[in-house]
């Protein structure tokens, strides 16, 4: 806590259910990403550089994983004495019963009394299956300057989308004026990220009110940012620039593995100053064989490539074979595409095999396929009928 | 608790991989991209449940230190087990005096205070995979004195040329120690690995001295063999030694073949190392890549063919990198053609356009050079 004074929460209990088997067994910050990490790497990592000691990670669904996953504090830096990374899930406790979160800002409520124990005088809000890298205490900076009671990061989106996120409308000092969830027609396209900075004095009489109120959905967005606008609290926009992506869906968790393999992609993850930690694999380097051809691809270590991969992203442990094919894929952690297998548009999940001379994709498909099941070999099934 | 203690020794005098240690120790040599030779007998101490290990570091410690840290990464028990780094406590500055002998001599007292009742001493600079605990209960099992552990090789008239050889019978009795002189193709070579109790290796040690200032333990164990029950085993499996240029150079390209590198790398033998963050590597659209093995980190939009490739090197178009070993940060700019060379970490080679050695006589770029 001595560095700024601000302590984070991560909420990190959400589903992410059009992710489909992706998250059968893991929360969605606990999804792969980007070759060697997870979601939840960004925000952690980004807490790390931004010189927070103490981050609370709020889990919930399908929580082993995440819960073993983030206890591990030393992946992040965050191994310090008065540092910490600590996984908080729903509990019972002496004046309450085991509640779920209900809400985003209840799941901050049932944790007040983790938050006074270091007595923050700021506390910062994310989400945790957000991919972006950002400085909080750039943000907390301008949130001082302002003398703001709340400040909340915003990402300009193009205006005929504007209507699909919470808006924030702003006067020529940024300080927010009206915020309007999803608009019809919108005022302004500054969205809300989700990433907020509170006085965590004024913030915890809020949730103690919040807690009262049987009509609350318990939540930021709908709850706490217009009862403070209500009160008249000075609340400002922080605008962000740069990559940030919310990976709900299939196809976007896929573009956000493919934007990592345009020369000129914005999330740069190879700046040393600003570097994403992850777990630790004792894998070899990767492997290519004297036959392979690999042309536009992220690759890391683990990997054994024999055959052929264009514009695809490997993740750790992933094999392709000799004479496979793997074009326009995300190969999740140890998945393997056999010899003379084809992989086309897609997403093979983690430990999945594609059989030997198997064809998996389509090249002019809408959608990415998700393959989440062992795919048997045999190239011309249907011969056998 | 295992109850023997770890002790990785240093290179003695006859090891001399030129160019790589005018920086650093053989132990933190770069090895296949993203290991140092260290991490192998560390890694094979930490998987036989050996946790508390010395290190001896004779000179140049910067880069070893650095990269053992307090040897969380190892698996070492951060409460119960131990990683210690001890150095030669001697000023005189000359190799004579300078042997694995008097480092012992100087830590005895940290020897002395460790509870375990064996110690297994294995060398920074060869790269093998070995169960100690396995060692160890053979060793016990037999009632030997002292065990050496040893490879034999058909190939010591190019490799391991001043690593000492075994001199065995036929019970593996070893008779003596002996110089490889690269005169015969069939040699034992010793490995450099010992087994004993905690309190043989403490008189022997003392013993060495009172006889000669420059003895080392290898040299002490060969005139012990005519008294001591000293017995050899032999080890099987992939063994490599950076005792000279050549070698270290060798070892790294004969680990390109999977086969190969799949008798050094077990799924339940990790190999353990620094972990730096890198970012996955990226290849472009230019890029051809074939029979290599490639670290995190790297930008790749050249052609690289039977080569290994540290983290973070970045490979610019028209460049072709045959046969090398690139340690990590290394830039071989546009058009470069570089062939059968080490190229240290942070070199830069953008002007000179043909780099060529002959595959006999591998070259080396200097560590942060620019050609």
């Amino acid at each position: 806590m001595k560095q700024n004074n601000m302590l984070a929460m991560i909420l990190a209990g959400g589903r992410g259910s059009r992710l489909h088997e992706l998250t059968n067994k893991v929360a969605k910050p606990a999804v792969s990403y980007g070759g060697k990490y997870r979601i939840v790497d960004f925000p952690l990592s980004n807490c790390a550089n931004s010189g927070i000691d103490v981050v609370g990670v709020l889990t919930q669904y399908e929580s082993i994983l995440l819960n073993s996953y983030v206890a591990a504090g030393r992946r992040w830096g965050l191994d310090a004495k008065d540092s910490g990374v600590y996984v908080l899930p729903p509990r019972e406790t002496a004046d309450s019963n085991l509640d779920v979160y209900r809400g985003t800002a209840d799941a901050i409520s049932q944790n007040i009394d983790f938050i006074d124990t270091y007595s923050p005088e700021y506390i910062l809000i994310l989400s945790g299956d957000h991919i972006y890298k950002m400085n909080y205490d750039k943000m907390l900076r301008a949130h001082k300057e302002n003398n703001a009671d709340a400040t909340i990061a915003v990402l300009p989106v193009p205006m005929h989308e504007a209507s699909r996120f919470g808006i924030m409308n702003t006067d020529e000092n940024e300080r927010i004026i009206e915020f309007e969830e999803k608009p019809e027609e919108p005022k302004s396209n500054l969205a809300s990220m989700g990433i907020y900075i509170f006085n965590w004095k004024l913030l915890r009489k809020m949730l103690v009110a919040d807690m009262k109120d049987p009509d609350s959905n318990h939540d930021f967005g709908k709850d706490i940012i217009p009862a403070l606008l209500n009160d008249g609290k000075s609340l400002y926009a922080y605008k962000f620039q740069g990559y940030w992506k919310d990976v709900g869906t299939i196809d976007s968790l896929w573009e956000a593995n493919m934007d990592l393999l345009d020369p000129n992609n914005q999330l740069d993850l190879s700046d040393p100053t600003w570097k994403i930690y992850t777990e630790d694999s004792t894998t070899l380097p990767h492997y290519i064989g004297s036959d392979a051809n690999i042309k536009r691809a992220f690759i890391t270590q683990g990997c054994i490539i024999e055959g052929e991969v264009k514009n695809s992203v490997l993740f750790t442990g992933a094999k392709v074979g000799p004479g496979a094919k793997v074009i326009d894929t995300v190969l999740m952690p140890d998945s393997v595409v056999e010899a003379g297998a084809k992989v086309t548009r897609a997403i093979v999940s983690d430990h999945v095999v594609i059989g030997k001379d198997a064809v998996v994709g389509d090249a002019k498909s809408e959608h990415i396929e998700l393959v989440s099941k062992r795919v048997k070999g045999g190239r011309i099934k249907w011969l056998k009928h | 608790m295992a109850k023997a203690l770890g002790i990785v020794s240093f290179a003695g005098n006859h090891v001399r991989a030129d160019g790589l240690r005018a920086y650093r120790p053989a132990g933190a040599f770069s090895f296949l991209g993203r290991y140092r030779i260290i991490d192998f007998p560390l890694s094979n101490m930490s998987n036989s449940g050996i946790d508390h290990v010395q290190v001896y570091i004779r000179r140049q410690p910067r880069s070893l230190v650095e990269h053992l840290g307090s040897g969380r990464h190892y698996n070492i028990n951060s409460k119960s087990g131990k990683l210690h780094l001890l150095f030669t406590e001697n000023n005189l500055g000359q190799d004579i005096y300078n042997t694995d002998i008097a480092a012992y001599l100087s830590n005895m007292e940290c020897i002395e205070n460790a509870p375990q009742p064996y110690v297994v001493i294995a060398p920074s600079y060869m790269i093998y995979k070995q169960n100690y605990d396995a060692l160890l209960n053979a060793h016990i099992e037999s009632g030997a004195d002292i065990t050496l552990l040893y490879h034999s090789t058909d190939n010591a008239k190019e490799r391991f040329l001043n690593c000492f050889t075994l001199n065995l019978n036929k019970q593996k009795g070893v008779l003596g120690l002996e110089i490889n002189q690269g005169n015969a193709k069939n040699k034992n070579i010793f490995m450099e690995t010992y087994v004993m109790k905690k309190e043989l290796f403490m008189d022997i040690v003392k013993e060495a001295k009172n006889i000669s200032s420059m003895y080392t333990l290898a040299d002490i164990i060969d005139l012990a063999c005519d008294e001591l029950d000293v017995r050899g085993i032999s080890h099987k499996g992939y063994f490599a030694a950076a005792n000279d240029f050549h070698s270290y150079f060798d070892a790294n390209l004969s680990l390109i073949d999977f086969k190969t590198a799949n008798s050094l790398f077990q799924e339940d033998w990790p190999i353990y190392t620094r972990t730096i963050d890198s970012c996955p590597t990226q290849y472009f659209d230019s890029s051809s890549v074939k029979n290599s093995v490639v670290s995190n980190g790297c930008r790749i939009k050249g052609e690289v063919e039977n080569s290994v490739l540290g983290r973070g090197c970045v490979i610019k178009e028209g460049a072709v990198v045959k046969n090398c070993v690139l340690l990590s940060d290394v830039i071989i700019g546009k058009d470069v053609h570089i062939e059968n060379f080490v190229v240290d970490r942070n070199a830069k080679i953008t002007h000179a356009k043909e780099v060529i050695a002959a595959e006999s006589e591998p070259g080396y770029v200097k560590r942060g050079d620019k050609l």
